[in-house]
């Protein structure tokens, strides 16, 4: 009986605290910021269905008879389609290259032992405390003389060893928990390293290579820096440079401006909506914290 | 494992290539380059040390390094403040835990540019987003990004985007306190603000000191919003962006490339600086 007792307490703690003054509160607190986050986004929406005077002078009502006009402009005049290839190529390709190096050293960096893994492990914290202000100077030099400034390579190769830390540490975190047993058992099987990385390593790794690429994905789409330095020609410009652009050249086209946010931070909010468990799941893992 | 040499070469070999071509060599390079005067990348004159003097006697680098600390004071007591008291807060309730976890997370995932470029909508004089709300309570309209507003008119969005970030990086570290001890701390007759101060925040002292630590390095690294919002204008110049204009917009490497350093020796120094100040141990359950 004593059981049953002690949980009908604890129920009706919880329904009587429920309605206290301070979850009342928190209650409100929250959703006021969280009004912070949404509504912003829903202004921008709006307003980018509204011609640009309509912006300027009645920006909060509805955009009821919504417009294209934006739009067209955005796709025809300012080329925002092209944008949108350069920096899906080149973000895509970053992400890529991370997942495959970053993985790889992380797997011999969890599963290897050898002399060199703590200095090596020194030498990656180190490269946490070079911000890319350090180093682009040098690195526009080597892409002018190699002739890939303003080519997708030119933001991609820079952009990888930026984000190649981060991966490897994450992805070695999680593969340091990886059972022996499994590595054994493929070894009997006569599988070699690489067989077991991809066979096995790879696989069982997942999340931690899902939250990887998104934040690699993210960091480097929304990269201005870099992209302002390598890549800030037309035909390879990436979406932020893009945004910069129409900032300073379009100052004054407050529709064409709301429609160009708009469409840069929509897809980007689509996916997040359809991924966002995954996330959560990186950072739990402690992967900041590397 | 018998090979495993040549596999431990052959899997680390891209990444320390990557590495060595786009991080540690351009690092050194631009070490050494900062002793240089140049012009363009192939004239260039040894100085010894005289670009680090022009740097003690630069007055907009002062005010550069100035308006970051600013800004960094801002992003550790507001960013990682409100992040804080916004995870104790979902860690309270028991309903729309994931709605709120979602909500707040928005901004994190839009680009910094995005975001500014939002602001320069809200902050435009005439049009914009806030004077619209001032003009209907029949209020006089305000000149956001003056000479003594802008950088705070800029601290909002620098702010605003990574709250979403450390709260759930607080809240997780919450999530993984065992629940004993709250139970233990319901007998003692502990809850509420006292549960938060007393147990909530010292066992968690050491994310936060993490969270700082992220917030003083990542506010040192403040480029886009500064740049879109006010292009640095209006007592808004920092670090990155004026290290930007010296470097790549006048192509004065060599100075240029001091003030990196420069930039490199301050974040060091302040987040050893405050891993000093807020000294903890390790717990672990």
């Amino acid at each position: 009986m004593q059981p049953v007792i002690n949980n009908e307490h604890t129920i009706r703690r919880v329904k009587t605290s429920r309605f206290s003054l301070g979850t009342l509160f928190m209650y409100i607190v929250l959703t006021a910021w969280s009004l912070t986050t949404i509504y912003p986004l829903f202004w921008i929406v709006n307003n980018s269905f509204k011609v640009s005077s309509d912006v300027m002078n009645k920006s909060f009502s509805l955009a009821l008879e919504p417009v294209l006009v934006n739009y067209t402009t955005a796709f025809d005049r300012i080329n925002i389609g092209k944008s949108y290839i350069n920096s899906l190529i080149m973000s895509g390709g970053t992400v890529l290259f991370v997942l495959l190096f970053g993985g790889l050293a992380a797997y011999v960096l969890s599963r290897f032992t050898f002399k060199a893994k703590r200095p090596i492990y020194s030498l990656l914290y180190a490269t946490l405390l070079i911000p890319a202000f350090a180093t682009v100077v040098p690195v526009y030099e080597i892409l002018i003389k190699t002739g890939l400034v303003n080519t997708y390579w030119g933001l991609i190769l820079p952009q990888t060893a930026g984000n190649l830390t981060f991966a490897t540490l994450v992805i070695a975190g999680y593969m340091t928990t990886i059972a022996k047993e499994l590595e054994e058992a493929a070894f009997i099987d006569g599988c070699n390293r690489w067989q077991m990385f991809v066979k096995i390593f790879f696989p069982v790794s997942r999340p931690a290579f899902a939250s990887v690429s998104i934040f690699v994905f993210l960091w480097s789409y929304n990269d201005l820096f870099s992209a302002l330095i390598f890549v800030n020609k037309e035909s390879v410009r990436p979406i932020v440079a893009l945004l910069n652009e129409i900032s300073s050249q379009y100052g004054t086209d407050f529709g064409l401006m709301a429609t160009a946010v708009a469409l840069t931070v929509i897809p980007v909010l689509i996916i997040y909506l359809f991924i966002s468990k995954f996330i959560e799941k990186g950072l739990t893992e402690g992967a900041i914290k590397g | 494992m018998k090979g495993d040499r040549k596999y431990i070469l052959i899997f680390l070999f891209p990444m320390a290539a990557f590495m060595s071509i786009f991080l540690y060599y351009p690092f050194f390079k631009s070490l050494y380059l900062s002793f240089f005067r140049t012009k363009g990348f192939f004239d260039k004159k040894f100085v010894g040390w005289d670009n680090y003097e022009r740097l003690t006697s630069d007055s907009l680098l002062g005010a550069s390094t100035l308006h970051t600390l600013e800004l960094m004071l801002y992003v550790i007591i507001f960013q990682v403040g409100i992040a804080l008291v916004l995870a104790v807060m979902v860690d309270n309730i028991s309903k729309f835990q994931g709605f709120f976890r979602t909500v707040f997370f928005f901004p994190v995932v839009i680009s910094g540019t995005a975001i500014s470029l939002l602001f320069v909508l809200f902050y435009n004089y005439n049009f914009g987003l806030l004077n619209s709300i001032l003009a209907n309570l029949g209020l006089e309209k305000v000149l956001w990004l003056s000479e003594s507003n802008a950088l705070k008119a800029v601290a909002v969005p620098t702010v605003w985007h990574y709250v979403g970030f450390y709260f759930v990086l607080f809240l997780t570290a919450m999530s993984k306190i065992p629940n004993d001890y709250y139970e233990a701390a319901k007998l003692e007759g502990i809850k509420g603000f006292q549960k938060m101060t007393k147990l909530t925040i010292p066992l968690i002292l050491s994310d936060i000191k993490v969270v700082i630590t992220l917030a003083i390095t990542g506010s040192m690294k403040v480029f886009e919003f500064v740049w879109v919002v006010s292009r640095g204008k209006n007592n808004t110049e920092v670090l990155g962006t004026y290290m930007y204009k010296k470097a790549l917009v006048d192509q004065n490497f060599g100075y240029g490339s001091t003030i990196a350093i420069y930039m490199v020796v301050l974040g060091v120094i302040l987040a050893l600086l405050a891993n000093r100040l807020l000294k903890s141990e390790e717990i672990t359950y």
